[in-house]
């Protein structure tokens, strides 16, 4: 396994890292200990048996190692590639303690790639139960309770609004991280289980709220797409985007390949893309492969990103300039952006969240010259269809309040991922979707 | 890839103008007056919005004009030819209500937009007063239509060449002189809403318009649709599309509009010569 010279990979969008050979994982596999008491299990919010599939491919038994992922996770490719590992199975690794982790990501990837590549086995499903289950939205959420539903033989509609399925996977991931084709597939293996997907059916608009609560049960997916904007003057100048609709016009429409495709989008020369996230390193990095220079707008220190670790070298690494303890104030220009106004910040106390909280220093001001702004400062969960639904208990940021198995405080109404925790990661999306899907299940079953 | 949505009736109106049946099942069956839909024509198609213009079954009527890259070729299409991709219906329907006399006025294209609104309000128990202005009167469409819902019609021409000499605004500015008027509809190019809001603003009469900033999704994932009403961001896709006039900044949706203009004549340009070499340019339709 390999990542390509940033020099060569900043000229398009193939994936950075190039996985492990057979030979590769194999030896990789083999440094496991086979813990009695593993870990490493407890750290995946997914539960996968990864000593089990972890000694299947050390024995070169690939098929069976992919066999034991799916029992638990039906995107294998794509965790393997975006989930934080370091702060999960593998953070919890014991040769982490004197030397590396296992490096589990990178052995998940390579089973699932494989099997892509061999041709996929489908989990058994249940004979029909006569149930329908809808289930709003494709993300990893929606796509996970979709496959956990249809195991149990219950038929199960997927309501997306957009035209393509996969959530934050497709439109919001670029494809230097998640290819495409991967993300594909690994839907089509869910669809193979006899689930319906209906494309570009907003739910609430061209589904009816009595229409969907007349399902057996529902499970809301709706993600946490609603982008923040800072709120400083000049912020809706032309060549301003949210993350979401830069990365929108980029991953889902093509823009980059414009005019090939129709969808245009703004190639700045000179691009600040704002905050510390993962979602401000793909903007960041799409920008720059975009041709741009790019400059990382940051309040905090370095350290302080809430982006991975990897992320944020491969960022460094491909030529994009940190500006950190920096704060945005103004965004300048009369129709068009010219520049963007910053104050320097100090970081003394800690805040409760034990990072230093910052604050502005007076007359420190300064202007980068820049001609597009990005703001990757935060998303907050979809209100369109929970505010329409009647009864369903929200919290004070919009989330879809929920117990342990993705109940609402609508009897056969269950939410998952995004939309009830609040922006957070791919992983944690599937784990609340699959503990729905069994409650959804018991629910249907009990009936 | 299976094609879903097909064009029922393909029809050109005037010069550039077009009206498509489309069937889109999940469209027509929720949709509501003040609302649109997204639609991509193809894999490497954009998506953009359309008012939503009347609704038989599962067909949803569509009225636009061809004035760039994916309104171009969407009029090549015939009856019988599909669609990728329709999405709605989006936004919020119209705040239908009984409010006693009310005026709604559409110009250009935007008259699409009317006939729905003028139906919900008439069936609300108002008194419909229908004003539609074109530049000339080969642009005028929908006319006999809205003659029928509306309790009285007015036309304007820019050019005299149909109705009144002048535009939709005058007329409302006379009616607002002679009458009570409790709320008004404006449907049309940015421009002319502001105008035509603008006569309205002196009698604190109720208005709304219907803005069309550029979009993507269409759902409020994105913000490429954002506006400036009272002082505050929205998404027009999700809180509007129709807003009170007297609160909403033209002058930033109009530059906002502009954003790709160089990009959208590449487009065009592009699309015009890839059509003159493959000799399918134009064509009748019936
Ligand atoms: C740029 C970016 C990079 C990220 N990188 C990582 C990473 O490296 N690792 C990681 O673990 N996490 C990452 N995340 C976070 C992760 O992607 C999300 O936590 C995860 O996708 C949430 O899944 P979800 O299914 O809850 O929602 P989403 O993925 O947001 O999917 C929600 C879906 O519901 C649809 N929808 C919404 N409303 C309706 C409706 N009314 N009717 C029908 N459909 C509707 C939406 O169109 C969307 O397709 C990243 C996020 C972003 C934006
Ligand atoms: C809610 C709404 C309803 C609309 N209803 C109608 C209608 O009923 N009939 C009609 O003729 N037109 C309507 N429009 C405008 C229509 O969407 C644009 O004319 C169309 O997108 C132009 O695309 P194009 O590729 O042909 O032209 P382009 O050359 O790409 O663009 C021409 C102009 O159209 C606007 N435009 C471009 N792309 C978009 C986009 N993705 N979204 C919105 N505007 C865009 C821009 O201001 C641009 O300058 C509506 C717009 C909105 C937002
Ligand atoms: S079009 Fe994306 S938020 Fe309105």
């Amino acid at each position: 396994m390999a990542d390509r010279p940033a020099s060569v990979r900043i000229n398009d969008f193939e994936e950075v890292d190039t996985g492990l050979t057979p030979d590769e994982a194999i030896a990789e596999a083999e440094r496991c200990l086979q813990c009695k008491k593993p870990l490493c299990v407890k750290g995946c919010p997914v539960c996968i048996d990864i000593p089990a599939f972890v000694h299947a491919v050390a024995e070169g038994d690939f098929r069976g190692a992919a066999r034991t992922l799916k029992e638990q996770n039906m995107l294998p490719a794509i965790c393997g590639r975006v989930c934080p590992q370091e702060t999960q199975c593998e953070g919890a690794c014991v040769l982490g303690i004197k030397e590396t982790p296992v490096r589990i990501g990178a052995l998940e990837r390579f089973v699932a790639d494989w099997e892509r590549q061999e041709g996929a086995e489908l989990p058994e499903v249940a004979r029909p139960t006569g149930k329908r289950v809808a289930v709003v939205g494709s993300g990893p959420a929606g796509l996970t309770a979709a496959a956990g539903v249809a195991r149990a033989g219950h038929a199960v509609t997927i309501f997306e609004s957009l035209h393509e399925a996969g959530g934050v996977l497709t439109y919001g991931i670029p494809s230097f991280r998640l290819p495409e084709d991967v993300v594909r597939a690994e839907i089509d293996q869910v669809l193979a289980l006899g689930v319906r997907l209906k494309k570009n059916h907003l739910a609430g608009r061209s589904v009816s709220i009595d229409e969907l609560l007349g399902y057996d049960a529902v499970f809301l997916a709706t993600g946490a797409g609603l982008p923040v904007f800072m709120g400083i003057p000049g912020e809706n100048r032309n060549g301003v985007y949210s993350a979401n609709e830069f990365l929108t016009r980029v991953n889902l429409m093509h823009a980059d390949a414009f005019p090939g495709f129709d969808t245009p989008v703004l190639h700045g020369a000179r691009v600040a893309v704002i905050g510390g996230g993962n979602v401000a390193m793909d903007s960041a990095r799409v920008a720059r492969r975009m041709g741009a220079k790019v400059f990382l707008v940051y309040r905090r220190r370095e350290e302080d990103m809430p982006a991975r670790k990897v992320e944020v070298s491969h960022a460094r690494e491909e030529g994009i300039e940190f500006v950190t303890c920096t704060n945005p104030i103004r965004i300048l220009g009369e129709e068009c952006v010219i520049g963007l106004e910053c104050v320097e910040m100090s970081l003394c106390d800690l805040d409760e969240s034990g990072r230093p909280s910052p604050e502005p220093i007076p007359g420190s001001e300064f202007i980068i010259d820049v001609d597009m702004v990005i703001q990757a400062i935060g998303t907050g969960p979809n209100p369109l269809l929970v505010s329409l639904i009647p009864g369903l208990e929200r919290g004070r940021r919009g989330n879809v309040v929920v117990d342990d198995n993705g109940r609402t405080s609508i009897p056969h109404v269950y939410a998952g991922g995004d939309i009830a925790t609040g922006a957070a990661t791919v992983i944690e999306a599937m784990g609340s979707a699959k503990r729905a899907a069994a409650a959804m299940n018991a629910m249907l079953k009990g009936e | 890839m299976k094609r879903l949505y097909r064009v029922e009736l393909a029809i050109k109106l005037a010069d550039r103008v077009y009206e498509y049946w489309i069937r889109a099942p999940q469209v027509a069956q929720h949709a509501r007056a003040g609302q649109f839909l997204i639609l991509r024509l193809h894999e490497r198609g954009e998506r953009i919005p359309l008012t939503i213009s009347a609704v038989r079954g599962d067909a949803v009527r569509v009225i636009f004009m061809a004035v760039g890259k994916t309104t171009q070729e969407l009029a090549t299409l015939r009856a019988g030819d599909s669609i990728m991709d329709v999405a709605g219906p989006l936004g919020r329907p119209s705040e239908i209500a009984r409010y006693g006399t009310c005026c709604v006025v559409g110009g250009g294209v935007g008259i699409a937009g009317t006939p729905l609104i003028a139906e919900e309000l008439k069936r609300a128990g108002n008194h419909v007063i229908g004003i539609i202005g074109a530049r000339s009167a080969d642009l005028l469409v929908l006319e006999d239509e809205m003659r029928g819902i509306c309790d009285e019609l007015y036309v304007t021409t820019d050019d005299g060449s149909r109705g009144a000499h002048g535009f939709a605004a005058d007329v409302l500015k006379r009616l607002l002189g002679e009458r009570v008027i409790d709320c008004v509809w404006i449907i049309g190019p940015a421009i002319m809403m502001k105008i035509t809001s603008g006569v309205t603003a002196p009698y604190g009469v109720k208005t709304y318009v219907s803005l069309n900033p550029i979009m993507v999704d269409g759902t409020g994932m994105c913000g490429s649709c954002r506006v400036t009403v009272g002082g505050e961001t929205k998404f027009a896709c999700v809180d509007g599309p129709e807003f009170d006039a007297h609160q909403v900044d033209f002058v930033e949706l109009m530059q906002r509009q502009r954003i790709y203009t160089g990009q959208e004549k590449i487009s065009l340009e592009r699309y015009a010569e890839h059509q003159c070499r493959c000799g399918e340019g134009g064509g009748s339709h019936g």
